[in-house]
Order: C-alpha cells, then sequence, then structure tokens
C-alpha cells in the first residue's frame, strides 16, 4: 500500500507516494531523477550505490525508502557547492583516480562519510573503511591516493 | 526464454575472439508489431544486405576512404568535433584517441570532443576489442586529423597566396611569419570553403608527426570527461532520461536449458501500468517502477512450467571438458622429438570459468519513434549492437540508432546485444521508452563468461636440459597467445573445441591468460626437471630481444637472483613471462603461504610491461595497475560454480572480486619504446601474474599447482 514519505535530498524536500518497501535508489533513480547512485549488487556490499543519511553513509541498495523518510539524505549531486567541486571530489580529479568511473560517486560519497567521521585515518582505518566499496577497474591505487589526497587537504 | 548458442563459437576478425550468439526466438507473425511500425515497414533483411548497409561509405568493411569530414568537424567557434565507432569503457580510449587528434592538428587536448559510439554519427571502427584500438584506430584517427589540418593549411595559403611551406601551425593558429598574418580554424570555419575541402577523402599516404616531434601524445592526459564522473553527471546508458520511461524485467529461465512449456500474463496484466509480453521464447514486463516490474515478473514467474535439461556441474566441468573435446590430432615431427627426448615432462593443467563482473550490467534504455528505435546501450560493439538488433527485430539497420555513453565497465564482456533486444521488445510492446537493467545475479548466471580451459602439455628435455619438444593443447578455451615465445626445436600449439557447459565469450587477454598460465607453469616444472633456475632456463631458450628485456629488468627490479636464495620458510617467489598482441610483459612475485589456514598472501609483485611507444603513460599505468589487481581475482578465488543448470555464487557475497585490501605492493616499471609501433596495453598485463603466483606457491611449498583458482589446500600440509 503506498504511503508518503518526505525526503529531504541535497536540501531539497521531497513529497512522494509510493510503496514503502520500494529501495531507496530506485526512488532517488527513477523518481527524482538523481542517477549518480548506481546499482552494483543489490547486496549492500559493493559501494556503488553509496549516499548520506543524516551524514552516515548507507547502501541505498538495500534501503527500503520508508527508512529515508525524513532523513536528510546527500547524494553525488549534492556534494558540490554549486559549482565549487568538494575537496574529495577535487582530490578524485587530481589524482586522475577513475577507469569506467561508475564506482566513483559511491567512492567519494564513501570517502567523505569517512572524513566526517574520523578526519584523521590512519592508512590502515581507510583501507578497512574504503574496502566496502569495489572498483571493478581495480583502480584500487589511483582511489587510494585520491582518498589520502583527501585527507591530507582536510588536515590543512 | 532461451537465449539459445547460434554456434559453439564465432570469430570476430577485429579481435580473434570467441563470441557466442544469444538471441530470441520471436513469433514471425506478430500482428501487434506490424501494427506499431505500419506494415509498410516492416522490412526482412537479409544478414549480408544489412552488413552492407551498416558498413556504409568508409565503414571498417569498406574499400572506398573515408571523407575527412566523416572524421573531423570544426565548428565556428573552434570546436573540434571529432568521430570514432570505438567505444570508452575504462580503457582509456577517450583520452587517447583525443591525444591523437589533438596532436595532429596541433591544438591543446582540451580544444577537441570525441564523439564515441554512436551508428549515426560515427564510422564503424569494429568493435572495442583485442587491444586494437592503438594499434588500428589511432592511426585512423591520426590520418584525419593530419588531413585536416593540411586541408587548414591549403585554404589559408591559398587565401594568401603563399606557399605551404612558408607558414607555421600552433594552438589551432595558422601563421605567416613573414607577413605576420594570421588565421585561427575557426575563422576558416566560417567559410563555406572549409566544408567543401572535408568532404576530400583521407590520402592514404598522409604523413603524421614524428614521435619524437609529439607534444600531446606521450603524456599524461587525463580522461577528458572526468569532471562529469565525480559529479555524478555523466549518463551511463541505464542513467539515460526519457518522458515516460518505464523498467524493464525479462524472465529467466530456473537453470541452464530449461525450456518454457507453459506461463499466464495475466496477474501481470492486471496491475496497474504494467506491460507483460510474451513473444516465441521471450517473456518480459515493464512498469513504471523496478519494483513494480519485478513484482510483475514474480507474478509470471509463479505461472511459469519449464521442462529442465541435464547440465554437468562444476565439479565434473574439467573431466566432462575433456571427453566432449575435438580431436587434437598428432604431429609427427613433435613426437618424434618426445621419444627421444631424454626426459619428457606431461601435465594438465585447468581454468575455471570467471565472469567480469562489470560494476556496471548490461543495461539498455530503448524508444521507439515512427518505426525506428533508438538504443543507449552499454555495449563494446555499437555497429555490431545496431545488426543484431535489426536481425532480431526485423528491422532494416537503417532503422536502428546506436548511441553507446562511456560503459561502466566492459573487460571482454558486453558483446551481445541482449539486454538491448530485451529492452525494445518491450518498448514496443509498450509503446513507451524502457530501460532494462540486469540484476548482479543475471550479471552473473546469463553474462557470457570467460572459458574454462584444460591444457595438456607435453614437454620433453635433452641430456643438457634444453627444450627439445613441445606440444601444446588447449580444450575449450582458446587460441590467444598459443604459440610458445621460447626456442623449441620441435613445438606444436592447439586448441581444439569442447561443449561448454556455460555461456562464453571474451575476456580480457581472451585465451592468452589460460595459456600463459600453462606454459609458464610448465616452464617452471621444466627448469626444476633440468636443475636450472627459472630465469635461466627461460633466457636460455628466449631468442626474441624485447621479451628478454622484460623479463630480465623485471628480474633485475625484483632482485630475482638474492631473493631466490633467501628461502625463508613458508616464502617463496616465482615469475613468468609473456607476449600477446605485440606487447611484452615479465612479472616476479614474492608470496607467503600460511600453512594451517592454507592461505597464499601476495607480498610483493613487481611486473614490467613494453608495449612499443607508449601514448599515455598515465592512463598506461592503469591499465597495468588494473590488470593486475584484476587478475589476482581469478589467480586466487574467483570460480563460477554451477550445479544443475544453476549458478550457486551469483553474488558479490559469494564470488568475491579483488578488494582494497587484496591490492599487494606493487612495483610497475612501464618500458618506453618510442622506435616501435604502440601496441595496445589494457589486456597483456594481465597475463604473468597468475603463473607467477603458482610459481611462487612451488618454490614457498614444493607442491606444484596446476589449476587456476591457485588454492594450497589446509589439508595437504602435514
Amino acid at each position: 500500500m503506498d504511503t508518503t514519505i518526505t525526503l529531504n535530498v541535497n536540501g531539497k524536500q521531497h513529497s512522494i507516494t509510493t510503496d514503502p518497501q520500494r529501495l531507496l535508489l530506485d526512488v532517488l533513480r527513477e523518481d527524482l531523477h538523481l542517477t549518480g547512485a548506481k546499482y552494483g549488487c543489490g547486496e549492500g556490499i559493493c559501494g556503488a550505490c553509496t549516499v548520506l543519511m543524516d551524514g552516515q553513509r548507507v547502501a541505498s541498495c538495500i534501503t527500503p525508502v520508508a527508512q529515508a523518510d525524513k532523513r536528510a539524505i546527500t547524494t553525488i549531486e549534492g556534494l558540490a557547492d554549486g559549482g565549487k567541486l568538494h575537496p574529495v571530489q577535487e582530490a578524485f580529479l587530481a589524482e586522475d583516480a577513475s577507469q569506467c568511473g561508475y564506482c566513483t560517486p559511491g567512492m567519494i560519497l564513501s570517502a567523505v562519510a569517512l572524513l566526517q567521521k574520523n578526519p584523521r585515518p590512519t592508512d590502515e582505518e581507510i583501507l578497512d573503511w574504503m574496502n566496502g566499496n569495489v572498483c571493478r577497474c581495480c583502480d584500487y591505487p589511483q582511489i587510494l591516493a585520491a582518498v589520502r589526497r583527501a585527507v591530507s587537504a582536510a588536515r590543512r | 526464454m532461451t537465449p539459445e548458442r547460434l554456434s559453439e563459437q564465432s570469430f570476430d576478425s577485429e579481435g580473434e575472439e570467441s563470441v557466442e550468439e544469444m538471441h530470441y526466438h520471436f513469433n514471425v507473425d506478430r500482428r501487434g508489431f506490424i501494427q506499431l511500425l505500419g506494415a509498410g515497414v516492416l522490412i526482412t533483411v537479409t544478414g549480408g544486405a544489412a552488413e552492407a548497409q551498416r558498413r556504409g561509405p568508409g565503414g571498417a568493411g569498406s574499400g572506398r576512404r573515408q571523407t575527412v569530414s566523416s572524421r573531423v568537424h570544426i565548428a565556428k567557434d573552434g570546436l573540434i568535433t571529432v568521430m570514432t565507432g570505438k567505444i570508452e569503457a575504462g580503457q582509456g580510449a577517450r583520452a587517447e584517441l583525443t591525444q591523437s587528434a589533438a596532436e595532429e592538428l596541433r591544438v591543446p587536448a582540451d580544444r577537441v570532443r570525441m564523439v564515441m559510439g554512436d551508428t549515426a554519427l560515427c564510422p564503424d571502427d569494429g568493435t572495442t576489442a583485442g587491444s586494437q584500438t592503438t594499434p588500428r584506430t589511432v592511426p585512423v584517427i591520426r590520418a584525419a586529423a593530419a588531413a585536416a589540418r593540411n586541408l587548414l593549411v591549403a585554404l589559408a595559403c591559398d587565401r594568401w597566396k603563399v606557399d605551404r611551406a612558408a607558414v607555421e601551425v600552433r594552438d589551432g593558429v595558422i601563421t605567416n611569419p613573414a607577413t605576420k598574418q594570421t588565421i585561427t580554424y575557426a575563422d576558416l570555419a566560417q567559410t563555406e570553403d572549409l566544408a567543401k575541402a572535408f568532404e576530400q577523402a583521407i590520402p592514404s599516404d598522409v604523413a603524421v608527426t614524428p614521435v619524437k616531434e609529439w607534444k600531446v601524445l606521450g603524456t599524461p592526459l587525463a580522461r577528458p570527461n572526468r569532471r562529469d564522473l565525480v559529479t555524478g553527471a555523466h549518463r551511463f546508458a541505464a542513467d539515460t532520461e526519457r518522458p515516460n520511461l518505464l523498467y524493464g524485467k525479462a524472465l529467466r529461465p530456473p537453470s541452464y536449458g530449461a525450456t518454457l512449456t507453459s506461463i499466464n500474463l495475466d496477474a501481470a496484466k492486471a496491475m496497474k501500468d504494467v506491460v507483460a509480453v510474451r513473444d516465441g521464447d521471450f517473456v518480459g514486463c515493464a512498469a513504471p517502477t523496478t519494483f513494480r516490474a519485478e513484482q510483475a515478473l514474480q507474478a509470471v514467474a509463479a505461472t511459469a512450467k519449464w521442462e529442465s535439461a541435464p547440465h554437468p556441474s562444476s565439479k565434473e566441468l574439467f573431466a566432462y571438458l575433456k571427453q566432449q573435446s575435438q580431436s587434437p590430432g598428432k604431429d609427427e615431427r613433435v613426437e618424434e622429438a618426445l621419444a627421444k627426448a631424454g626426459k619428457v615432462l606431461r601435465e594438465t593443467y585447468h581454468v575455471a570459468y570467471v565472469q567480469h563482473a562489470p560494476l556496471e550490467p548490461h543495461c539498455a534504455v530503448a524508444e521507439w519513434n515512427d518505426g525506428s528505435v533508438t538504443l543507449w546501450i552499454s555495449t563494446r560493439g555499437p555497429f555490431g549492437t545496431q545488426s543484431e538488433i535489426a536481425r532480431s527485430l526485423r528491422l532494416a539497420s537503417d532503422r536502428v540508432h546506436v548511441i553507446m555513453p562511456d560503459m561502466g565497465g566492459g573487460f571482454g564482456g558486453k558483446q551481445v546485444a541482449l539486454v538491448g533486444v530485451e529492452a525494445a521488445r518491450l518498448a514496443q510492446a509498450a509503446g513507451r521508452p524502457v530501460s532494462v537493467r540486469w540484476t548482479r545475479e543475471e550479471e552473473f548466471t546469463w553474462a557470457l563468461c570467460r572459458p574454462a580451459a584444460v591444457i595438456e602439455i607435453a614437454a620433453g628435455l635433452d641430456a643438457k636440459g634444453a627444450l627439445v619438444g613441445w606440444n601444446f593443447i588447449n580444450i575449450n578455451s582458446g587460441g590467444a597467445a598459443i604459440d610458445s615465445p621460447y626456442n623449441v626445436p620441435a613445438k606444436r600449439s592447439r586448441s581444439i573445441g569442447s561443449k561448454s557447459p556455460l555461456r562464453q565469450g571474451s575476456y580480457r587477454a581472451l585465451a592468452a591468460t589460460a595459456n600463459n598460465f600453462a606454459r609458464e607453469c610448465m616452464m617452471d616444472e621444466l627448469a626444476a626437471a633440468a636443475g636450472a633456475d627459472p630465469l635461466a632456463f627461460r633466457l636460455a631458450h628466449i631468442d626474441n630481444d624485447r621479451l628478454r628485456t622484460v623479463l630480465e629488468t623485471a628480474a633485475k627490479r625484483f632482485g630475482w637472483d638474492a631473493r631466490k636464495k633467501k628461502r625463508d620458510p613458508n616464502t617463496g617467489v616465482g615469475l613468468a613471462c609473456g607476449t600477446e598482441k605485440g606487447s611484452y610483459v615479465a612479472a616476479c612475485v614474492e608470496i607467503g603461504v600460511d600453512r594451517k589456514a592454507g592461505k597464499i598472501e601476495i607480498r610483493h609483485v613487481c611486473e614490467v610491461f613494453e608495449c612499443g611507444a607508449i601514448l599515455n603513460p598515465g592512463n598506461l599505468l592503469s591499465q597495468v595497475h588494473g590488470c593486475i589487481i584484476m587478475g589476482l581475482g581469478p589467480a586466487l578465488r574467483e570460480e563460477m560454480i554451477f550445479e544443475s543448470g544453476k549458478i550457486l555464487n551469483a553474488a558479490f557475497s559469494k564470488y568475491l572480486v579483488p578488494r582494497f585490501k587484496d591490492v599487494p605492493p606493487l612495483d610497475i616499471h612501464l618500458l618506453n619504446r618510442p622506435d616501435l609501433p604502440s601496441a595496445g596495453g589494457g589486456e597483456t598485463p594481465i597475463i604473468a601474474i597468475a603463473p607467477a603466483i603458482a610459481n611462487a606457491v612451488f618454490a614457498a611449498t614444493g607442491a606444484r599447482v596446476r589449476t587456476m583458482p591457485i588454492r594450497v589446500a589446509a589439508k595437504e600440509v602435514a
């Protein structure tokens, strides 16, 4: 049975009447036309669908939209401040940390969530955290360099 | 729906790859179809005619020369657009081709925009496969851009009535230093003259810039559209927005080979805004949300009756492939050499099926207008897809427009148009655009696998420990890099077919990984049998300087001699080398083995790669990284497990691809050879890692592992 859900996405309020079991990922993509979050595994273990919910990273591919009711969602589209990229986005650009780029939005949002939680992560903490995100092009060295660059930028 | 196998294997002329074709049997007599299209446009095109049509003037199959305008367009604001039928899959074609055009046009790379993989706008450059973009398409784009520059210069010289030698070209500005006159490409684009000039054919003998004068090529240009990747603005095929878009799902058989005997669509059709279709062996549903499309499909699936077919399991796979294999024949000279050899080794190697598992699954959006269909689809072959869609839906190919937005990874997969056929057929029935994106489970189950292999080698040594005979048979996985690069007086390598239980197709480096795995493991075994060092044994049998150089360089950087002598407990070093598609690779690794847990830890990888003149060192390094790390998956863990026609590990939670924590310390060295033609670099760097690890396992444990994935069973250790 459809219910009305209030989604606050990238600072914008949306009222959506839909089946509450639908996945947040699908609602973002199909109803709000925010296609930056990607489907990857459907199990919440590859990170392609990562979005931030009240600043915490969540796998939108396993999150029923009802759970996002009245929560603040940030997707990759909402990360830049107008034309000014987020420092993590800048770091990914600087390190050219994308091959195909399909994992990139999820990687960036994961790194943002890490820095919000722990502004000075050690290398081990970075690896532990980022291990939830898969890059099938296996551009891991470049992505790691980007996350490290973002960490040092945050320190300054 | 049971996409069937047309033939065991077909070979793509571009990439020498085996692609198993899959298609649906749609009902020929389709009232709805004719209603939608209008009877007058229901055209059936034979393969030959369709082929001729799609190639068109200047296509890959055409003898006619392409015009400059088919490749290069200069806008009045000076923006240069360059067109290619090749596609970007993350391998760096967009950057490399941008550099190629910019170099020859004497402009900075940011002035060039590549339009790729759009059948309405681009010439057919063949499937993006087999590392062919670098050796085949880069020269085509360079020639087109050089021809365009020559025409621009000629126009300026005509205007100024000076000789071509009198002018200089820099940053899109043509200058006559004597008179200080200047004119820009944009200025020339204002006139009709340029458009007319660009209608000329690209001369076959157009001179391109020598390597030593390169300013843009040879530099690490990052991917031109990377900003859209970090902002989420890039639209992958499944991100395509169309008005009134529906989301579609196709019904899959419960097991391989199962055929549909009956089904009832009523429950799905009763659901609000749901379109349900059965056409021949295709069944699918489309709805305004993925959620409802899934509900509709489940309702339909609940009524389906299937007839299953027997199917071998992965446990008996290798015996099955061997049993179903064609005859390898005999080579008398090789048999004789082996009979005379002092020592003969006969070993069998196995390589499991693996999936590409690109993070972006197969996906397509289809939209019909006036009897023509437009597809946004993740495919490596836009023109092949165009023909396949046309054939499946019985359309003239000029009624199929394929657009390939830069894709989310391919790795040799995504070579069939099945998902596009599904989207197109549903969109046709719905009268609205439809998006189909396979689930991860569908991707693991229905995408083509890298072929499994059984490889049998017999090799003979003489009394001095020199190789005298070599007989190499690959069953099922193909002939890429099958010929031994080693010097053997009597050698023979052959690839023979079998009956593949799973659908199989090309994968990054094709069979070169399997063949090099078996060969390089055997070379190690032979070295041991000859009492020789694995490095020295290989070098003694290598004539090719390029192969020798990468191997020697890798061994030196790694410190092979010293590290081999160390003999730390449960630690081993191994090496392997190989060549394929005009490039050369060697890898040395150090591993640790936890004998109790049966775990292999990769402690260090040193790889040296050489592919001629390097076009883009930054991208090449990423490709080599990617190959090695991706290659660790099938080397150590990845394999398709199946039983009774069902894939048992069709999920990322059960099929473990490499992650951040799996990345070993890497020392990668790219050897640049500006004196040699550039070869592609996205495949060959994958072929050395697995055998180097297997050889290191032997060094650490004294036990040979002859199967990929390489495992050390805990129980084997006393």
